[in-house]
């Protein structure tokens, strides 16, 4: 630490006001304040002081997040070592997902921190940490496949439409990492669907990389997938899927974490399996396709369900910010994604979109809220 | 009564052509007429027909209305303006369909939704209702002007970027880009990212000239 600390200050004067680089400051104070508690003190208003700041708040949920990075890489190889059958040790197949997934980190980060140093500077106001979790957020969504261009230009699309436009981290209305994905998913279509991008060079000897999801919207019957892919399977995630959503022993463990510390909302991501689930069970009563009849169980374990509720329906620039607009945030969530996927086999992953959707009302939500309880409160006062 | 009489460019009238380009654009700054220019701009085609479209209605009306000006009474005015636009318009869309019957096609209902294109009716009301027939036709012209050029601007990335097209001239696949892996972008072809797009072309503008940022 005392090395940063040394070489920080060596570095400064270059930065500060008639320096050399004086125009990149922003980028300075960003690496110092992400090393080093920041040294100066606010100058106006009242603030709240805690340890927990905006930037420690993110590197929380980086931290939630690491269970399924590890899993997401060690299952990439996994699948592709069914898939091709080659023999691999657990090793093996770990580092092969790593290697393969690593581009798509670095990418992502340096693309997006390239798109908020470039606002920062032109802008002249700090770096916004908010890129932080969406680095690392939009590589988990993507499927193992995806070409490093279209990456790249879906996080700067997600990046400056979906945030900078709006003003940069805690303005924006959609959630970054999900908008890139959208993005991605509208774009180009034949690498964000179907049953060849989901597992590494699934398309060499016809093997059928198809998600469960992608199976059941072709009206494959559930019975005879429940013979090929058991609970646990879906549990522990060894199935097909994006990188980061098929397991959800790694998203549990990621929701302990966040729930533990705070950071996420409880509220959102009850209410949205309970919606979920709500959904789900109707729709089985019904029963008049196959994405209806499939338990409504096995829908929660599914697709994006789990890993959209605990990590992104709880971001909380985008949700609802009242606690009773969140219950009906997160439980609208649930109903939409399911209403999505059963109704449109084109979109078998509706967790996306009814997230985005949800975004967009979120505002709505909190301002009915609250307008409710100042109407209770008016009524209740003695003029 | 004004009887010096002015020089057909003078300074004025220039302005009225140059004025709706930029500062006073009838899209991004007005924002009218926005349904069209999400509508037809997948392609460059009918972009251009429809700029040249909207060029023959909004001049000649413009001048026709100018010279009813005294004669229409106000209660009904809206009424008469529908009459002249829409005879205009019918006019074109024949014309459309004589010449030119596939880009027709594609138009389809947009054609006749010249009718209802607010910039026209604003043009009217706002201009050519308490101007002479020849300033008119300036504004008529230079309204045109901005609005096609947002529209033309829009529909060149919209279909080089969604299609790899320019004017369906296959520009990209010309150039052998398909071969290092580049794939078109099938979002650029969607409704969305032509408001993206006309919001991105406000964005440049806004920065380019000051003029245009409200004061706080």
């Amino acid at each position: 630490m005392k090395v940063f600390r040394n070489l920080l200050n060596v570095i400064k004067p270059n930065f500060e006001k008639g320096g050399k680089l004086e125009k990149l400051y922003p980028a300075y104070d960003a690496f110092e304040t992400f090393l080093f508690v920041p040294d100066h003190t606010t100058n106006e208003g009242t603030h709240i002081k805690d340890a927990i700041d905006l930037k420690r708040t993110m590197f929380m949920v980086i931290v939630a997040l690491i269970p399924c990075v590890l899993f997401g890489m060690w299952n990439v190889g996994y699948q592709y070592s069914i898939a091709s059958g080659e023999s691999m040790t657990f090793i093996q197949q770990f580092n092969f997902g790593f290697w393969k997934f690593l581009p798509l980190i670095i990418v992502s980060y340096a693309v997006g921190l390239a798109v908020e140093f470039a606002f920062a500077v032109l802008r002249g106001h700090q770096v916004n940490e908010g890129y932080l979790v969406t680095g690392m957020l939009i590589p988990l969504t993507m499927p193992i496949d995806v070409p490093l261009w279209m990456l790249a230009i879906s996080v700067i699309f997600a990046v400056v439409i979906g945030k900078e436009v709006f003003g940069g981290t805690g303005m924006n209305i959609l959630n970054p990492a999900l908008t890139a994905r959208a993005f991605l998913f509208f774009a180009y279509p034949s690498w964000m669907s179907g049953d060849k991008v989901w597992v590494q060079n699934a398309s060499v000897d016809g093997y059928s990389g198809a998600t469960i999801l992608g199976d059941l919207a072709s009206s494959m019957n559930w019975q005879s997938l429940s013979g090929q892919w058991s609970m646990s399977d879906m549990f522990f995630g060894t199935i097909p899927g994006s990188v980061g959503e098929t397991s959800m022993l790694a998203i549990i463990l990621g929701a302990l974490i966040l729930l533990f510390t705070g950071v996420g909302s409880w509220r959102i991501i009850l209410s949205t399996f309970i919606g979920g689930y709500f959904m789900a069970y109707l729709f089985n009563l019904w029963g008049y396709n196959e994405l209806m009849s499939t338990p409504a169980h096995i829908h929660l374990m599914i697709g994006s369900f789990a890993f959209g509720a605990v990590f992104m329906a709880t971001d909380p620039v985008t949700a609802s910010q009242t606690n009773t607009g969140k219950y009906i945030y997160g439980f609208l969530i649930g109903v939409f994604a399911i209403l999505i996927r059963t109704f449109n086999p084109a979109y078998p992953e509706g967790m996306m979109l009814a997230i985005l959707l949800m975004n967009i009302f979120a505002p709505l939500i909190d301002h009915y809220i609250v307008q409710a309880n100042v109407n209770k409160r008016l009524k209740r006062a003695t003029l | 009564m004004n009887q010096k009489k002015e020089a057909l460019f003078s300074k004025k009238n220039k302005k009225l052509i140059t004025d709706p380009l930029d500062d006073n654009n009838p899209i991004t700054v007005q924002v009218l007429g926005i349904c069209s220019a999400l509508a037809i701009t997948v392609q460059l085609k009918p972009a251009v027909v429809m700029s040249f479209s909207v060029l023959f209605v909004l001049s000649v009306a413009n001048v026709v209305v100018s010279l009813l000006r005294k004669f229409i009474p106000s209660r009904i005015r809206i009424i008469v303006f529908l009459v002249v636009i829409a005879t205009l318009v019918i006019l074109v869309d024949e014309v459309l369909k004589a010449y030119i019957f596939d880009v027709s096609k594609e138009l389809s209902v947009f054609v006749g939704l010249i009718i209802t294109n607010c910039i026209i009716m604003g043009r009217l009301e706002a201009f050519a209702l308490g101007n002479p027939p020849w300033k008119s036709f300036l504004d008529g012209i230079g309204n045109s002007f901005g609005y096609a050029w947002i529209l033309i601007a829009v529909a060149f990335f919209r279909e080089l970027l969604g299609s790899g097209t320019l004017y369906g001239y296959p520009v990209l696949e010309k150039l052998g880009i398909y071969n290092i892996g580049y794939e078109n972008n099938g979002m650029m072809i969607l409704p969305p990212m032509a408001l993206v797009t006309v919001g991105l072309i406000i964005w440049v503008q806004r920065i380019r000239n000051k003029k245009l940022i409200e004061p706080k």
